[in-house]
Formats: C-alpha cells, structure tokens, sequence
C-alpha cells in the first residue's frame, strides 16, 4: 500500500479510536467532554514510558495506557459527574488543559521541548485490529442493559433516575470506558509519532474529536467511523489549496452541519440489514414512481 | 408509614426547607399545599432522594431512608415528577414497562400493566405510538402510570395538574383517588388546593420552607385564612 495514505489511514485510525469512547461519553450518555485531548495525553505519556523505560511490549503497554486514562477519569468524574450539563462541559475542558500544561512541566516526560526516540511499534495493521475490537466491544456494550440505561440518560435524566437507574454510576463507567478509550488512542499515537509534546494534546485535539462525534451524528458508531475517516482525510485531499486548506475544511464542516444538523448518519447506525432496508426503499420508490409515469401514459 | 423529621434543605446559601416534619399514614392521601416557591417540590425530592439533606430524617417504615435514589424506589416509594418527564423518543408502552426498570418478576409486570391501561384507557388506545406525540394530559398520564409500574406502595405526586385543562383536572384527580382504593398511599403537591383538599384525607399548609398548618383536609379547607389566602373566596 501507498505509505501516504497508509500514513493517513493510520492516522484516522487513531482518532476513531478516541473518537469511539467520546462517542459513547457524548453520543450515547450526552455528557460533553472538551478534555479527552487529557485523557489521550495521558495514556500516550503512560504507555511510552512503559515501552522506552520499561522495555514493555505494545498491546501491554496500551493496556496500562488506557488504565491510567480510566482510573484518572474515575478521579475527575467523582468530582465532575454530579455537575450539570454545561459545568461539567466546562470542568473537562479546564482538565485537558491542565493535564497538557502539567506534562509541560515534567522533566521526566522531556517537557515542553517533547520526548522524541519513542519506538514505531504502530501499524496499519494493529490499528485496525485494535479497532474493530473497540468497535465490537462498544457495540455490544451499547445493545446491553448497561448501554440502555446510558441511552436513557442521555434521553431524560431525572427520569431515569425516578423509575430508579442508578445514574452516576452509569455516567461513571461512561466516563471511564470513555477515557480509556482515549488512553488507548494516545498510545497507539505515541508509536505511530514516535515523538510526544504537551502541544499535541491542547484544546484544539478535544475540539477536533468532538467535531468528529457531532460530524458523524451522536448516538451512531458507524456515523463515528465514517466522520473519523472523512475529517482526517479531508484536510489532506485540500491539500492543493495549501494555506486556505483549513479554510476550507472549516467550510465543508459548516456545509454539512447546516444541511444536516443531526449529523451524516444522525443516530442511525449503518449495519449490513440497514443498507439492505434503505437499499430496498429506494428501489420500491423507484418502481412507485415508474408505475405512476407507465398510468400517464395509457391515458 | 412514611415520617419526616425535622428536615432541613439548603440551595447553597438559601435555606429553602427550614425544619419540617409531616407523616403520611398508610392507605391516605396526605395533601401539601402553598404557594410558589415555599419549598413543596423541594420537600418531595429530599424524601426521594435527588436532593441531599445534611440535617433531618427521613423514616420509611421506621427505618431511615438511603440517600440513593434508586434504593428509595426499590424500596417502594415512587416519585412522580413535576413536567412529567416521559422518555419522548419510545412508545407509551415501552415507557410504561420503562416503569418497571428494578423489578424482574416479568408475570407481575405485565399484570401491572394490564391494570395500569385500565386505569388509563387512553394509554392503551395509544399503545404504540410514540410518547413525545401525546398531548400534555396524556403525557401526565403516562407519568402517573408509570409511576405504578415500580409497583410502589406509596406514591409522592408533584403538580398532576399543571398546565392541564379543567376538564382533564378532574380527570387527573379521579385517578388519583382510584390509585387510593388499589391500596395504595399518596403523598400529593397541588397548587391546586382546592381541588387537593377536596379528594385528600389530611393537608398540610407550607409557607417559606415551615409548615405553618395542618389538620384534616376539611379543617384546612374551612379555615377562613385559608379560604383567603389559597381558595380565593371571602365568605
């Protein structure tokens, strides 16, 4: 395969994957968080020094990696979860940003100056592995009892809370998935990278995640899958218009956004019985519509 | 049955409940009334558990309620909500059953449900479609009912009239006195105190966070300053 496009592939793999757990945090429980660029932070800095100082293999590594993410979260969710909507939008982001200028600050880590010589253990291959695990994994859990209650929540939470789910636990393992998900992508970035720095992880990484997670629509994996792919390929199909490229990635995302606000799959999930659902729609119509031309003409 | 003693609510700085204590005996319907404002929805959500109290108890069968919300409904004290707050995006009857969410008996549920569209024949009429598209007396009614799925044994009731008209007021009040005669206890928030006080046992009179009166609902409703302040009559 061409290593460009490899390269791209890769690296839209790793944003699904922080996208996936922000997905299940914002589009399946409906907590905003403008703070996983933190968490991704996180389990990059863990599972590099795992590898570089410990000498650990990657799936290890990546492990611990999205552990630390989680137990952090735990931390901050036990702090934050109680907070509504907006607040708790507002305490994850002063997290992310803290987390990056904390790791500014540690000499350990290389500081701002970044940590290079971190090994190229990531490839296209473990990254769609790692993937469609994730995938499998958050579709199920989405479908269990744990992943109804947090679609309940997202749906009316006090009334989720009256017919007696309990829902700061149900945010929490939200939350904690959520992260280490995040975690999980950091990792896979720190060895694709082979270099970490603070700046990597700043606000503007959250906010792409989110546009992803809004992009693709809230509540949809597959629409997750499809905004990850599209929005990391898409800065570098404009790449011919050079320094008005972001430009135009911020129009196209404007674009879509205002023609469809629910985002491209709006909650719906693309699965083989769907396609062939929509598929079968389109065709019937079709027929309806010819049936009705074939009457015109007898007359 | 249910016993609150002495309970005190803050919002930040704001001390909302100032030390009330009101009981709810088995099979009555206990009324609450006063004005805006004077801290009824708060008292209903410290006994369920969404607001916590630092001060004051809550007894439950002489035991102290948990601060856990859902413990309290496992326990049989079901809350139906101001706004009433129905799940929007599912049909009536998977909100219904939504009711039933801690109970695992499926035989029990489906009885309950059976009783809960005989209370409420438009529900059943209305079965499968989806809840958001119900009009406001409908969608209280579904809160009632599902309200009765956790098959509670006492019911606190926030505001069942707000918003609804006159005809579906009564209706609404109908309902709750037929919930009384299947047993079960009800603990109701009107601002509607007319109509509270014509179907409810005992009323208790809160003001700014105290309980400034309380009697049988016939004593309360006979009380000129109540006649003036609440019923808006001045015979």
């Amino acid at each position: 395969m061409n290593t460009y496009i490899e390269g791209i592939l890769i690296l839209a793999g790793i944003n699904l994957m922080a996208v996936l757990g922000l997905s299940l945090l914002t589009g399946f429980t409906g907590l905003f968080s403008f703070g996983h660029a933190g968490f991704m932070a996180i389990g990059g800095y863990a599972s590099a020094m795992l590898t570089v100082k410990f000498h650990w293999p990657l799936i290890p590594a990546l492990l611990a990696g999205g552990l630390a993410a989680a137990l952090i979260s735990a931390v901050i969710g036990k702090v934050t979860l109680n907070l509504k909507g907006d607040y708790f939008c507002i305490a994850t982001l002063g997290f992310g940003e803290a987390i990056r200028l904390i790791l500014d600050n540690v000499q350990y880590f290389g500081g701002a100056r970044g940590w290079p010589g971190i090994p190229n253990y990531t490839n296209i291959w473990n990254v769609i592995a790692i993937n469609l695990l994730a995938i499998v994994i958050l579709a199920n859990l989405i479908r269990s009892r744990h992943g109804r209650n947090m679609i309940a929540i997202r749906e009316e939470e006090l009334a989720s809370q009256i017919i007696g789910i309990n829902v700061f636990k149900h945010k929490m393992v939200s939350l904690m998935l959520s992260a280490s998900y995040a975690g999980i992508a950091g990792g896979l970035m720190a060895h694709y990278m082979t270099f970490l720095q603070p700046k990597m992880f700043s606000l503007v990484k959250s906010t792409e995640l989110i546009i992803i997670v809004i992009f693709g629509g809230l509540g949809s994996i597959s629409g997750s899958v499809l905004g990850a792919l599209v929005l990391t390929a898409l800065p570098e199909v404009l790449r011919s218009f050079s320094r008005w490229r972001l430009v135009c990635y911020g129009l196209a995302v404007i674009i879509i956004m205002i023609s469809r606000p629910e985002g491209l799959l709006g909650g719906y999930e693309l699965t083989p019985s769907s396609i062939k659902k929509l598929y079968n729609r389109i065709i019937t119509k079709k027929r309806t519509r010819s049936q009705g031309l074939g009457g015109g003409d007898t007359l | 049955m249910l016993k609150v003693n002495n309970l005190q609510v803050y919002y930040g700085g704001i001390h909302a409940l100032k030390g009330v204590s009101i009981e709810v005996n088995q099979g009555e319907i206990v009324t609450i009334i006063g004005s805006n404002g004077a801290g009824k929805s708060t008292l209903l959500n410290a006994i369920s558990g969404f607001l916590k109290y630092k001060e004051g108890e809550v007894l439950y069968r002489n035991t102290k309620l948990p601060l856990n919300p859902s413990k309290i409904v496992k326990l049989g004290i079901s809350h139906i909500p101001e706004g009433r707050l129905i799940f929007a995006n599912l049909s009536v009857r998977d909100n219904l059953l939504m009711g039933s969410y801690l109970r695992k008996d499926k035989v029990k549920i489906h009885e309950d449900l059976e009783n809960t569209y005989i209370l409420f024949p438009r529900l059943k009429e209305r079965e499968k479609q989806i809840a958001g598209t119900l009009s406001g007396g409908e969608q209280q009614m579904l809160a009632i009912g599902r309200g009765l799925m956790s098959s509670p044994d006492i019911i606190l009731l926030d505001e069942p009239s707000l918003g609804l008209a006159p005809l579906l007021v009564k209706t609404v009040f109908d309902i709750i006195t037929d919930i009384r005669k299947m047993g079960k206890t009800l603990l109701l928030v009107e601002q509607n105190a007319y109509k509270a006080l014509s179907i409810a046992d005992r009323a208790y009179v809160l003001e700014q966070g105290k309980i400034t009166l309380e009697g049988s609902a016939k004593e309360i409703a006979d009380n000129p300053k109540i006649r003036e302040a609440y019923l808006g009559s001045k015979k």
